[in-house]
């Protein structure tokens, strides 16, 4: 459990999130990180789903939020905290230490983590 | 080697009192029913199915099929692929015999999903998502949202042109008998149906299926050995995109899809213009779009408006989905990406009945996770 959303950067400045062993756009290894967790991103398309898995609050808003770092862009898939969104809307990751319940769904609690960030409106002007 | 496919047979799909090994039973003998030959020819016997033990707690259903079809000792093993798991079976059984390996090989894919809720199934799916995915409760339906309004918006496309995909294959389906929903649907019944994804509503997914689809290949030159209709294997390729969803740069391109279509059509020596039906994986209703545009059976950002135009209906230039697809007969995950064959060995032998096209050449994409892996088939009429 950490309070940072970091993406991860390669040798040739590719940024990605999550990261992975080798870099998906040209395969060498990430070096550093960059923590997007106070920066402001960019809403590019968002869902409510009222029809969700155990353990998962309902209707759960997702939004797929662009961040632009260094004249490159890296997108993270997640929560928003109010269901009025809307695409090309500025957002700030906001930290919480429970998105789903992990005893409700058919992963594992301890194979794999449960905090995380959701996306909170930021207010333009 | 080329490779034929000599049988094929599928249960009815929709909720079944069968659990899964009976409904692989019911297919596969239905299959070897179909050829003239003593089953003990069968060499190899594939299983495509995605979640057996989680949905029902059975494990090692390829060879409890063999042993329940008398096909021991033959070679047996499941293949998962998640949705895509039928089409990555077709991709085993074709190179079982392509390879020399196997000189009569049966296929049979399988699901038995409705025994449990659909928040269940919905998360046992949503089980082969990103960590990073998993936590925030995104599911194979919120990625169609997420999808769905991205393309909307970029090519500037109305919401009816995605109902007219449900109307379209709900026309289809109510002409299969073994399809789930045997009943039309109107544009309004979609539009006014309730959100599950916004812009998404209950008509843009697909059911939640049990049933069962088979298919029997062997060398094509011994394909007139045991029956007088048969289709070959043209071209088969698979190929993946990332796991997390969101990595890829544009949301409207599948590049699973132009990978796998592009290579199937290569293998085939034929384009997308040669091709006269399609059985597109339409598990939402905006993945129609999405494969119709990467596979070139539409110009990107352009498909909408062949689906607003009639062009893949039916009686269109090219009809998508004559089976009902996944949307009207149901999308038993495992045994999908097998059924869409099977139509087109029905379409293509000439015995498709009420919803018979005149057709050469079929392909049939088949896309597992939200376009994480994706299988194309095209087959062509033996004779």
């Amino acid at each position: 459990m950490s309070e940072t959303l970091l993406a991860h950067r390669c040798p040739n400045g590719h940024l990605h999130y999550p990261g992975h062993r080798v870099c998906p756009d040209c395969g060498v290894s990430p070096t550093g990180t960059v923590d997007l967790s106070n920066r402001e991103g960019t809403v590019r398309t968002w869902t409510t789903n009222t029809a969700t898995p155990p353990g998962v609050r309902e209707p759960n808003t997702l939004a797929i939020v662009a961040f632009e770092v260094d004249g490159q862009t890296v997108q993270v898939v997640g929560q928003t905290t109010t269901d009025d969104v809307e695409t090309g809307q500025r957002v700030r990751p906001v930290y919480v230490e429970r998105l789903r319940d992990p005893e409700a769904g058919i992963r594992h609690r301890e194979s794999q983590d449960w905090d995380g960030y959701r996306f909170e409106p930021v207010e333009s002007g | 080697m080329a490779v034929a496919i000599v049988a094929a047979n599928m249960t009815e799909f929709g909720q079944r009192e069968s659990w899964l090994l009976e409904l692989l039973t019911e297919a596969g003998e239905g299959c070897l029913q179909e050829m003239a030959a003593d089953r003990t020819a069968v060499e190899h016997c594939y299983v495509s199915n995605m979640a057996s033990g989680e949905f029902e707690g059975q494990t090692g259903v390829a060879n409890a099929l063999a042993a329940e079809l008398g096909l021991v000792p033959a070679y047996t093993a499941r293949v998962d692929q998640t949705s895509a798991s039928g089409g990555a079976g077709i991709y085993t059984a074709w190179q079982s015999v392509a390879s020399g390996a196997s000189e009569l090989t049966l296929l049979v894919g399988g699901e038995k999903m409705t025994h449990v809720s659909t928040a269940e199934s919905t998360d046992i799916i949503a089980s082969l998502t990103h960590d990073v995915e998993y936590k925030h409760g995104v599911t194979l339906p919120s990625f169609a949202g997420l999808t769905a309004r991205a393309y909307l918006e970029r090519y500037d496309a109305p919401r009816e042109s995605l109902a007219e995909v449900a109307v379209k294959n709900h026309a289809n389906g109510s002409l299969n008998p073994r399809a789930q929903f045997q009943k039309t649907v109107d544009r309004e019944t979609v539009l006014e149906s309730p959100v599950v994804a916004d812009p998404l509503r209950l008509y843009d997914f697909c059911p939640i299926t049990d049933g069962s689809a088979a298919l029997l290949f062997c060398p094509a030159e011994d394909a007139a050995e045991y029956t007088d209709e048969y289709v070959t294997v043209e071209g088969i390729a698979g190929a993946t995109d990332s796991h997390a969803v969101h990595q890829r740069t544009e949301p409207t391109v599948m590049n699973g899809v132009v990978e796998s279509g592009a290579h199937a059509m290569e293998q085939a020596d034929t384009g997308p213009a040669e091709i006269d039906v399609a059985e597109l994986h339409d598990m939402f209703t905006i993945l129609e779009f999405l494969q119709m545009e990467g596979l070139g059976l539409a110009p990107q950002g352009r498909a909408w408006e062949q689906v607003m135009e009639g062009r893949t209906r039916r009686d269109g230039e090219l009809p998508v989905n004559t089976s009902g697809g996944l949307k009207s007969k149901g999308h038993p995950l495992g045994a999908t990406g097998v059924a869409q064959a099977v139509e087109l060995y029905e379409q293509l032998t000439g015995v498709a009945g009420d919803r018979q096209v005149d057709a050469e050449t079929g392909l049939a994409c088949n896309v597992g996770g939200f376009g994480n892996c994706v299988t194309t088939t095209v087959l062509e009429g033996g004779r």
